[in-house]
């Protein structure tokens, strides 16, 4: 038996391609600030908040938790414009990955959180600094460097997660993978050059991250859980 | 036109459920023998130092499923399985895809417990003339597995999300089902919203029981 792959077939549709891996990029980007957002939001709730936000903030990270990306993107897209809410396939998909990076990043941050200690915040409260400063100059900073790396790690996971909408027709990087061996039937040697892709993006995100994490975000601190 | 109820629904999609359930079971378990075997064969590598080549071949194993989309790899299951000869079914190709995800990963995460583990243990085992087999059966595994048992238990509600994909190359199981149901009843919410459901049934009491698990574990300390 003799297998033959033919690769030149896939890569003369490198523009297709390239326009791909684009958009999932722009996907991961604006999903990443937007998700880590609400992220800190819900883990301000799930510690400072009133008992009625923690608990809305909590059964949302458990619900999002606890069901696939898939069936989440499926939801939103299918199932909202039964409610009058019509999306473009673009917008589908940002939603849902703020909606899961949200929910999973909340628990990062909140973890990052919960190892403040509490002698900082009394000695921020002695400064005579109101709670929201607190919480948002001496609290979240050190929290959100301390557990940058595994940020980085779950905004990695929602871009190779966004495989899937191109299932609903988001014209991202697998999607044109998929065009791609609709036109020429080579399939295989199609996804193994998106999978490579996707491998060199992930590869190429987490090295810009890490290296942009304690550049501009944190003012020079060190990232990880080396110091606190 | 036919008409579902919502217990007509419901019990379609409980049906496809047990597919999901068989999937993540062969899945997970195929995806732990694999995963031992691999970790074996990195701290055989890593502990000898004969060369790290083992060692640094399944680092790279590792990597190429943690930094690759699943989706992709169950098409290349899929499409790769074709190649070969083999007779191609979605369920043959999204257990095969799966179990070697589940094994990447769970090599991974056994191999940080089992790094977790003081190296002065390899060494008073080396020191009683324990062969590697002996080390590792009786004094590292024993201490590794009880640091293991809680993040691997949370790895399985990945297993049963990750399995919803096969529902893209045709296996059907609860995704699928549910794409199937919301296409004929037209009630994408309803049905999507049960399958969400569904899901939560399944995982949820499994992240509370490694979550459990975990806090016995400090509490141990």
């Amino acid at each position: 038996m003799r297998i033959e792959l033919d690769f030149a077939a896939v890569l003369s549709q490198w523009p297709l391609l390239a326009k791909g891996a684009a958009l999932t990029l722009v996907l991961t980007a604006i999903s990443a600030v937007l998700g880590l957002l609400l992220g800190v939001a819900c883990a301000w709730a799930r510690t400072r908040g009133p008992a009625w936000l923690k608990w809305l903030a909590a059964s949302y990270v458990e619900l999002v938790r606890n069901t696939p990306f898939i069936v989440q993107l499926y939801f939103v897209f299918f199932g909202l414009p039964a409610l009058g809410v019509k999306l473009t396939p673009d917008l589908a998909s940002v939603i849902a990955m703020v909606v899961n990076l949200g929910a999973y990043s909340s628990e990062i941050v909140r973890a990052g959180i919960e190892a403040t200690p509490r002698g900082q915040i009394e000695a921020a409260q002695s400064l005579a600094l109101t709670n929201r400063q607190v919480f948002t100059r001496v609290v979240l900073p050190p929290a959100l460097a301390k557990v940058w790396p595994a940020t980085v790690s779950q905004i990695i996971i929602v871009m190779l997660g966004s495989a899937v909408c191109g299932q609903i027709s988001t014209e991202e990087l697998s999607y044109a993978a998929n065009l791609i061996q609709s036109r020429n039937f080579r399939a295989f040697e199609a996804y193994i050059v998106a999978t490579a892709i996707y491998l060199l993006m992930a590869i190429a995100v987490r090295r810009a991250l890490n290296w942009a994490g304690p550049r501009w975000l944190f003012g020079g601190r060190p990232t990880g859980g080396r110091h606190g | 036109m036919v008409d579902f109820s919502l217990w007509d629904i419901l019990r379609n999609l409980l049906l496809a459920a047990r597919w999901t359930v068989l999937l993540s079971l062969v899945a997970f378990v195929g995806g732990g023998v694999v995963g031992l075997a691999l970790l074996v064969l990195r701290e055989a590598g890593g502990v000898r130092g004969r060369g790290n080549l083992a060692a640094r071949a399944v680092a790279v194993y590792v990597e190429l499923f943690q930094g690759t989309p699943l989706l992709m790899q169950l098409f290349l299951a899929y499409f790769g399985l074709a190649l070969l000869g083999l007779p191609i079914s979605a369920w043959s190709a999204a257990a095969v895809a799966l179990t070697l995800y589940a094994s990447a990963y769970l090599t991974e995460i056994w191999h940080g417990c089992v790094r977790a583990v003081p190296r002065g243990q390899w060494e008073a085992g080396q020191s009683l003339a324990l062969s590697f087999g002996e080390q590792m059966r009786h004094v590292i595994l024993p201490q590794a597995v009880r640091i293991a048992i809680a993040p691997t238990v949370g790895f399985l509600v990945q297993v049963i999300k990750g399995t919803a994909l096969a529902s893209v190359i045709g296996f059907i199981e609860l995704t699928k089902a549910g794409t199937m149901i919301a296409n004929a009843t037209f009630q994408p919410m309803l049905v999507y919203g049960c399958v969400a459901l569904m899901y939560f049934v399944l995982c949820f009491p499994v992240s509370l029981w490694a979550r459990m698990l975990e806090r016995k574990l400090h509490a141990a300390h």
